[in-house]
This record gives C-alpha cells, structure tokens and sequence, in this order.
C-alpha cells in the first residue's frame, strides 16, 4: 500500500518530530532561529556544485519524480529546504536519505542543477560519520558491510555480504528467504567462495593515502545512544551556530 | 578493436548468465574482451555513503590497470556492462578530469599503489559498443534466426543514463529499441524505461533493505511491461536483471495480481539472434524463461 501523501503534510511532520522528543520547533511549535545550524548548509556547499542549493526555488520537481518520496518522512524538496534552513538534527536522522535508492531522477530533472543525489551522498556520510543513522535500518548497514569487504579484499562476495546483512538487521528473514539462495546457488549464480583481488597490500596503501576522516570516525557510529550525546559534538570544522 | 572489461562483482556471481552471453556475444561478431588484470571493486553506490575519496580511488584503481596493461599511449576503453560499475567508472573519470583538488589526492594515493591515472581510459557499456562502434549493420549481417517479432519492453534503468547520458537520450534512450528491432525483435513503447528498479530497496542480490517499497517499484514496472504486452523484459544492468526476476513470486502475493514475465539480457537475446546455443548465453541459469516459439532459423535471405 501506498501511503496516503497527506500524512506527509509539514504539521504531521512537525508533530512527528515533537511525538519523537526531538523539538527542533520549540516546546511552542514555535521554530527558533537560535536552534538552526548556519554551518549546516555551508558543509554541503562545499562538494561539487552543493552551493547550487542556495538556488533552489522549491518547485518540488525532485519530489514529484523521486520514485520513492512516499516511502519518505521527509520529501527531497522538503529535505533539501531543510538543509540549506539549518535543520541539521533532523535532517541527518531523516530515514529519507537512506531509502533514496540514488537513482539520479532528482539530478536530473532539476531545474536549478542542484546535485540532489550528491547532497544525499553527503547527508549520508555525515549521518554514518556522526552515529545518526538508524541502526537496524538496513541501508547503512549495507553500506559499512560493504566498505569493510572491499577495503579488505578488493572485491565484494555477494552471498556472504547478503548473509552478514540478514544476520545484522532480519535474522528472521534469514530462513523465510533460504529458497531463493538454494534456488540461486543450484543454477550455479550464488557462492560462497571469497572473491579478491591478488595486490590487496597495495591496495590498502592507496586507501589509506586517499582516506577522508581517520579511520576511529567511522567506527564510532557503534554506540547505541547517539540522540543522548550533545549533538554533533566530535565533528570538527563546523560553523558557527 | 580490443576492449578492456571490467566483469564487476555482479557478473562473476548473481548474473554470470550476462557475462557469458556477453563474452559469446562479443566473440561471435569477431570482437575482443580482455578481462581486466586483478580489478577491483569499482566502489558501488554503497562506498559512496561511507567515504567519497576512498571511493574514487577504488573506481580510479581500475581505470589505471586499463592504461598499464593496454601498453601503448592509445586511449582505452574499459567496457563495464554492470549500469553501477559504468556510472562509477564514468563519474570518477569526470571527477578526476574536471576537479583539481580531488584529482591531486587520488593522484597520490595511486603513487602509494605503484599506479599513474593519465586520462586516457574510459569507461564505456557494451549497449553503446555494440551499438555505436559495431555498428547495427554489422550485427543485422550476423543475425542467423531473427527473433521474429518477439515484443521486447527494452529497460535502461537509472544508472545508463543518468548523472551523465554519453551515448543516448537521458530521458527516453533508443539504443536497445534499435538494436532490438535490428535482430528482428519487436519493441514496445512503454513509458517506464528509465525508471528506477528499486534494486537499492530489494538489495539487489540482498534482499530487504525497505522491502516494502522495492516490491511495489518492481510491480510497477512489471505490470506496465505486460500491459504493454510485452514477451520479455530486457535489461543492461545485473542488478536490475536480479531484482526484476527474483521477487515476481513476492509482489504477486504481495499484490494480488500476477507479474510473472521473463527479464534477460539485451545480451541473451543478441545471442539467440546471432544463433547461439542457450547454454552459452546462460539461459539455464534463469529462474524463469518462457518465450513465445521462436521461428526457426532462416537459411538465407528472410529479413
């Protein structure tokens, strides 16, 4: 079923936001400047074309093409608003940015350039950097599954990534689903067998030359209670508040 | 003309049915893939949400090996038939020629590999190969048993055309319509081309990242496939490939109306036109193929 596009209307997200305890409007529903993040915006304009968000006109082309703005709590316009806003807690918690499959429609029918499916992109490193991805939510999941296959072997072995992921987020699932496996593996298109590439030192030199953040960043996203750390604290070089 | 291939992870596992039609494909119409010397990893979407730099790296890792083991200063080409491996392959080419600073750290961080990246290989999909540079003259020469009439809904998916659309248009591509109809195929008009699968959703090959809303992206495309009434869906992309065929089961339950429909390769049925035999185009390996009867294959003249 589709959800009904009228539940995605500002006040129910408003009053999501205040039913989930996070009160970026003030215990009025009064939003106040004091609690925008004018840095937010700044650190997305750095990537690529991001200074192109100050652009947008809010026609809401990304969001009427977005093949899955109806599985999001925020649309890609809505989200894109909130950013260049200063809306920094609430967008990185968004789940919008994990179900964006990026498939580049947004991108590509904006009528501004604005590099949506990047600005997701940083959204979500900025999420996974700061621990506010939500944890059983496969995507980030995947993601970092993914990253620590191919920094170690070189290669991604499909079934044993598929395995790890069930394990983390629908163990349940696992057994609901061995059909598909078994009916894969009989025609010989699933295998557990490790695939990796012969040079993987060399490889690992040259991710380490080219590494963003030190590498103790991305692992801290480990700890359970995010939303009850000062928000955003460990990220250096933000802007002013 | 020789052509460097990166298989990526997909083909070598979920869709080996793509490389084989595709190899079979390539080596019937007299043209040479040479597999990539120890590729890596082109990045995929999902390293992308981790670290864009590393991400780079891996993608420019690739596109270096193509220049060392071409051995001369010709441009190469590194053909990448998975839609993700060519977006990543062509994005991080684009980067690194057009922005100066992420240039100068992937520069170094292929030094501290032994690699140099000079901008001479390209990524390209083997859609625009066959199309563009073999040319659609030559395969109709090739073709042995026309498809006759076989009505094809011809997929790109999202990642052949967009962020960046080098050999079709961005918003509605022609290239494996016309190559469709060259092989005696039948395309169907069909509004939904470009339209993403939702393999992020499903997973791909694994499965239920938001399940929910990958099996109604599958039921839409499906669905408009057969009211069109399409014999076959056709994709250039393993991940569309995998996703489209594995769930059909889920999303008739799901949804309560059948969209069972055969989704191969635009490779597989290049072959059966060239006249391949269908365990060289990996039609075994398929969870469900069900043709129309082919006509036999014409001696002579028949178009």
């Amino acid at each position: 079923m589709t959800p009904d596009p009228a539940h995605r209307s500002e006040v129910s997200a408003d009053v999501r936001a205040r039913r989930g305890g996070r009160r970026p409007y003030g215990l009025r529903g009064v939003l106040q400047e004091s609690r925008l993040d004018p840095g937010f915006a700044a650190e997305i304009a750095t990537i690529p074309g991001g200074d192109r968000l100050r652009e947008c006109i809010e026609c809401g082309a990304c969001s009427a093409v977005c093949p899955l703005s109806a599985y999001m709590d925020h649309t890609p316009r809505r989200l894109m608003a909130m950013t260049q806003a200063g809306l920094r807690d609430e967008v990185l918690r968004s789940t919008s940015i994990w179900v964006c499959a990026s498939c580049y429609a947004c991108t590509a029918v904006c009528p501004k350039q604005i590099p949506i499916t990047e600005v997701m992109y940083a959204l979500k490193r900025m999420a996974v950097r700061e621990g506010t991805f939500p944890k059983r939510f496969a995507t980030p999941v995947l993601a970092r599954e993914f990253v620590g296959s191919v920094d170690r072997w070189g290669r991604n072995t499909e079934s044993r990534l598929a395995a790890s992921l069930y394990l983390k987020t629908h163990p349940g699932l696992l057994l609901k689903d061995g059909w598909l496996a078994q009916r894969l593996m009989r025609r010989g298109r699933m295998s557990l067998v490790r695939e990796s590439i012969r040079q993987r030192a060399k490889l690992g030199r040259m991710l380490r030359a080219a590494e963003t953040s030190p590498p103790r960043a991305v692992v801290s996203s480990a700890s359970p209670s995010s939303s009850s750390r000062p928000r955003a604290s460990a990220i250096s070089g933000e802007g002013p508040r | 003309m020789r052509y460097a291939y990166f298989p990526g992870c997909s083909l070598k596992g979920s869709s080996k049915a793509y490389e084989e039609s595709l190899l079979a494909v390539f080596d019937t119409l007299g043209e040479g893939l040479d597999e990539l010397d120890d590729w890596n990893c082109c990045g995929a979407t999902a390293y992308f949400a981790i670290d864009e730099a590393k991400a780079y790296a891996l993608a420019a890792r690739n596109l270096a090996l193509a220049e060392d083991q071409a051995g001369n200063d010709a441009p190469v080409d590194l053909v990448a038939p998975c839609a993700g491996c060519y977006m990543m392959l062509l994005k991080a080419e684009r980067r690194l020629s057009e922005q100066q600073s992420i240039r100068g750290r992937i520069d170094g961080a292929l030094q501290a590999g032994g690699l140099s990246y000079r901008g001479r290989a390209r990524a390209r999909h083997p859609l625009d190969v066959l199309v563009n540079d073999i040319g659609l003259e030559r395969i109709a020469d090739a073709v042995t048993r026309p498809l006759g009439g076989l009505r094809v809904a011809c997929y790109y998916g999202c990642l052949l055309v967009r962020p960046h659309a080098t050999f079709d248009d961005q918003y509605s591509p022609t290239s494996m319509d016309r190559l469709m109809r060259t092989i005696g195929a039948e395309p169907v008009d069909w509004p939904l081309k470009v339209r993403c699968c939702g393999g992020s959703c499903c997973g791909g090959p694994l499965v239920g990242t938001i399940r929910e809303a990958g099996l109604r992206l599958i039921h839409d495309l499906l669905k408009e496939a057969k009211s069109r009434g399409a014999d076959v869906l056709a994709t250039a992309c393993p991940l569309c490939q995998f996703n489209l065929e594995c769930f059909q089961e889920r999303v008739t339950r799901e949804f309560g109306e059948p969209v069972e429909l055969t989704v191969g390769f635009f490779t597989q049925l290049l072959g059966l036109a060239l006249g391949l035999d269908e365990r060289r185009l990996g039609i075994h390996r398929m969870l469900r193929w069900r043709l129309p009867e082919l006509e036999p294959a014409a001696a002579g003249g028949a178009p």
